[in-house]
């Protein structure tokens, strides 16, 4: 058994208006950054996992994902495994 | 009529919906998130407010809770669900309705008076409107955004089954009279069967003159009519 640390990126979907994004990117151009073209924002969630493979735990995280992370007709997620350790004894996934 | 009020922690409308309720010669109580229990009601309203504080999205949270367990078997047998503004965000994460509310495009928390009309009036929710009736109720959220793919909107505009849109002073559905972006001005929608329905603005804080608007008394009306004549007293 393994833990994993996992990172879910939640992103709006592209094409849909994204509030935060407009307002964040109107700022930067206040402030003088006129090159910047788009600006999109999302959230970060980290999990840690224990699993028996690194298939698993991205399958379970998945699965989180389309349950509850994300909302299917707003927002698009990624998965990314960031790191792998030993599960402490005793756990059991 | 007797008509179940579920609380989340967070909600802050109950107590509107429950005295909406009542004003409409109606049975109200309540039903804590936690608890199971929705066999002697009549219809169930999910009420306005910030249920689990809207952490990850709003509604996401409160639609795994218990109580909403038992509101998605009641909607599936066809009893009536009212899903008002935060409540309407939690039955699109539940299902119950299709689309789902992003970010107001102002990105400010919009809480004003609203202009809306009645689009239809052949429903349970609207049958005490007069059709193109234009209403003026509280509007109070910072996800009002009501957004679904195109295919899923022109099924709802052949369908009927926007109930309400908003408009502009002149009682168009203009781009100026949209306050939060929504998709077509949507500002209320039903599911197929009808007996599911979700609104942003509050015909529950739109019940007595006192607080500037009797527009919303409409919808309870309508809705107890509807029960009465499927013989539920």
């Amino acid at each position: 058994m393994s833990r994993y640390l996992l990172e879910v990126r939640v992103v709006p979907r592209a094409g849909l208006l994204d509030p935060p994004g407009k307002a964040i990117h109107h700022a930067l151009h206040s402030l003088g950054y006129l090159g910047v073209e788009e600006v999109s924002v999302g959230k970060a969630i980290f999990l840690q996992i224990d699993a028996p493979s690194e298939r698993e735990a991205r399958g379970r995280v998945e699965e989180m994902c389309r349950k509850l992370l994300s909302n299917p007709v707003t927002e698009d997620y990624e998965v990314s495994v960031l790191g792998e350790g030993e599960a402490p004894a005793g756990t059991d996934s | 009529m007797r008509v179940v009020v579920v609380t989340f922690p967070g909600s802050n409308c109950d107590q509107d919906c429950h005295r909406a309720v009542e004003l409409s010669g109606g049975e109200p109580s309540y039903l804590w998130h936690r608890e199971h229990g929705l066999s002697d009601a009549d219809a169930v309203i999910l009420p306005g407010g910030f249920a689990y504080g809207d952490y990850l999205r709003a509604g996401a949270i409160a639609r795994f809770s218990p109580a909403m367990e038992d509101v998605v078997a009641f909607a599936r047998q066809g009893g009536p669900v009212l899903a008002i503004c935060n409540g309407f965000q939690i039955a699109c994460e539940a299902d119950l309705l299709p689309g789902a509310l992003m970010r107001n495009r102002t990105i400010r928390f919009h809480s004003f008076d609203q202009r809306l009309r009645v689009e239809t009036t052949d429903t349970m929710w609207t049958s005490s409107y007069e059709p193109g009736q234009i209403l003026s109720m509280p509007v109070a959220h910072a996800e009002g955004n009501y957004e679904a793919d195109p295919d899923t909107l022109d099924r709802l505009e052949a369908d009927g089954r926007v109930l309400f849109r908003y408009v502009d002073a002149k009682g168009d559905a203009s781009d100026e009279g949209n306050p939060n972006g929504s998709a077509r001005n949507i500002a209320g929608i039903m599911n197929e069967e009808g007996n599911v329905m979700g609104l942003m603005p509050h015909p529950d804080r739109a019940m007595d003159a006192v607080v500037g608007s009797v527009d919303g008394c409409g919808v309870f009306q309508s809705l107890a009519r509807h029960l009465s004549s499927a013989g539920v007293g």
